[in-house]
């Protein structure tokens, strides 16, 4: 499986010429030898992330971003030569009046284009300089989905800051986690990388190991009013190791070639994914079927407190 | 007996950079927003002679090139000399564009009439009579004037409102001032600058930490930890002066409003930036 990563930098709010902007990505990529198969892009990719009341003017109606994005591949591919591929995208989406944070997964054909799944964010960030939960709606359904590739799933940004997501993203059987993410850097203590670069790096390393995936992350890039969005876009491979990285600055494509039959490998060789399965009905029921009693400590809990921002 | 290995020290923020990680970051900060989204490509900026206002210099050249750079040293009758060696210095290192424009004439025109203010009210109009300076050349050039405040000074209050904060893009905002001497030592800024002890220039043998009253070694500190949530009596268990301790917190309680823009009353359902919220970019 050949996928590019790409790491944008959209012009806030400036719809057409980043599109126009992906079609030349398009271009690019759709010509060359052999195929790709699945692009994915960051966040909120064709707006920039920090909108606030703009989301409401440039929310995209799903199937209508799919044609769009087909029509755009198939402008840029060869003449007579379009290659199928799948596409990841972030994007403000706007459901028939109610508005989330999204990505889907479109697979786009020399005539049409199916949307796989739409993921909706489920983890709003609202705190700090986060505002998301103020402007969009929080996703309520964790999936994993087949794709002509394998089975996938989405998680957006802070989803994949809750471990229990890929977790459950693993178990309903993921191979591939895709993780779209817009990423303010910060920390510049630490040498030679940001500290939140460090953190998004570790984390999905530990979830690709632990739970036998690969881990597809594509970061924003620019600034937007003094926040740099810090790229640092990579692929991990189901042992942990990263396979490639970019820079956090700047716009890059990532490419990698992917053989998703290691998954079976590190799973053979650490087990923990299957060992999760047997004992996570177990471990769930201890969180939900508690007395009314014992949910209201939990709820209570300190831990479960929101501290200083 | 059992080796004992003793983390028991009270942990304090390390306020380190990385210089070239930062260096890189601002650089592009300045590109991307001088260039990029204001596609314009130049940038004023007045060059004090102190460590703050050079860096500036030197990112905007690493960010711009030297050609589109424009210092501009600002003196008044009272400034010292050494100030303007110090801003020179920056200049021979950078190559960059220099021009001096004496304010004396423009603030003692308006203190004339005023003979009876106070060394504040006059260090104000010198640092409100520069910003009008760097406004106007900013309009005249064609180049996005650059601020240099720092993140001490502003967390202090130690700086005039609608004058040193106002250039609309600053690239220390957020860098305590032991950082930006870190930053500065990286980017190769003179030594002199970096040791001297800082000054805001406006009176004879003033010093900022003469002014404030702490040095800007524990205030970061303090600050750091402040900002981080902890409480006075925290802070003091972690070995600061409890004195210290207040005189920061009073100052940073007592200036919050000079943070922020003025206070507008609201009157409706579309008040800006209260309702009606767009980026700042957008």
């Amino acid at each position: 499986m050949k996928v590019a990563i790409v790491q944008s930098k959209p012009r806030k709010g400036q719809v057409e010429e980043n599109i126009a902007q992906l079609g030349a990505i398009f271009a690019q990529l759709a010509g060359e030898e052999p195929a790709y198969d699945l692009i994915v892009l960051p966040e909120a990719a064709l707006t920039g992330y920090f909108l606030e009341g703009a989301v409401y003017d440039l929310a995209f109606e799903s199937e209508a971003l799919a044609e769009r994005l087909g029509g755009l591949w198939r402008a840029a591919s060869p003449p007579r030569a379009v290659r199928p591929v799948a596409i990841v995208l972030g994007f403000y989406e706007n459901a028939g009046g109610t508005y989330y944070n999204s990505a889907f997964y479109v697979e786009i054909g020399s005539a049409s284009q199916r949307i796989v799944h739409v993921h909706r964010k489920m983890f709003l960030p609202t705190y700090g300089v986060f505002d998301e939960e103020r402007f969009v709606s929080r996703g309520r359904r964790l999936e994993a989905f087949e794709s002509r590739l394998g089975r996938m799933a989405l998680l957006i940004c802070e989803d994949a800051w809750h471990a229990i997501m890929p977790t459950l993203a693993a178990i309903k059987g993921a191979r591939v986690l895709i993780v779209p993410s817009a990423s303010p850097g910060r920390g510049f203590a630490a040498p030679g990388e940001l500290e939140s670069v460090r953190y998004w790096r570790d984390v999905l390393r530990s979830y690709a190991a632990e739970h036998g995936v690969f881990v597809l992350y594509a970061g924003l890039a620019g600034f937007e009013g003094g926040k740099g969005m810090a790229g640092s876009s990579c692929a991990i491979d189901p042992f942990g190791d990263v396979v490639g990285t970019l820079p956090a600055l700047g716009e890059h494509v990532l490419k990698v070639q992917l053989d998703l039959d290691d998954v079976e490998i590190a799973r053979a060789r650490l087990p923990l994914l299957g060992d999760l399965a047997a004992v996570l009905p177990d471990l769930l029921g201890s969180v939900s079927s508690g007395s009314a009693a014992q949910r209201a400590e939990l709820s209570g809990s300190p831990a479960l407190q929101r501290g200083e921002p | 007996m059992l080796d004992v290995v003793d983390a028991t020290e009270p942990r304090i923020p390390a306020l380190g950079v990385d210089g070239p990680l930062l260096a890189q970051w601002l650089e592009a900060f300045l590109h991307d927003e001088i260039v990029v989204r204001r596609n314009t490509y130049r940038a004023v900026l007045g060059l004090s002679g102190g460590v703050d206002s050079a860096v500036v210099a030197f990112l905007c050249t690493r960010a711009l090139g030297a050609e589109n750079v424009h210092a501009l040293r600002l003196p008044y009758r009272t400034s010292s000399p050494d100030s303007l060696v110090d801003a020179q210095a920056v200049v021979d290192a950078l190559g960059c564009r220099c021009r001096d424009i004496d304010i004396t004439a423009a603030v003692d025109g308006y203190l004339s009439m005023e003979p009876e203010a106070d060394q504040r009210r006059r260090g104000n109009v010198m640092a409100r009579v520069r910003m009008l300076v760097l406004f106007d050349q900013s309009a005249k050039l064609g180049a996005l004037p650059v601020g240099t405040g720092n993140k001490t000074e502003r967390l202090m209050g130690y700086f005039t409102w609608h004058a040193d904060d106002s250039p609309p893009l600053n690239p220390l905002g957020d860098l305590f001032k032991t950082q930006v001497w870190e930053l500065a030592r990286y980017l190769g800024v003179p030594e002199r600058l970096v040791a001297k002890a800082p000054s805001a220039d406006l009176q004879a043998d003033q010093t900022d930490e003469g002014d404030l009253g702490i040095t800007y070694a524990q205030a970061d500190r303090i600050l750091a930890l402040m900002l981080a949530g902890y409480n006075d009596a925290k802070i003091a268990a972690r070995g600061f002066e409890p004195r210290e301790v207040a005189l920061v917190r009073e100052r940073l309680d007592g200036t919050h409003w000079k943070r922020h823009l003025p206070t507008t009353a609201m009157l409706s359902n579309t008040a800006i930036n209260e309702f009606y919220l767009r980026p700042v970019d957008f």
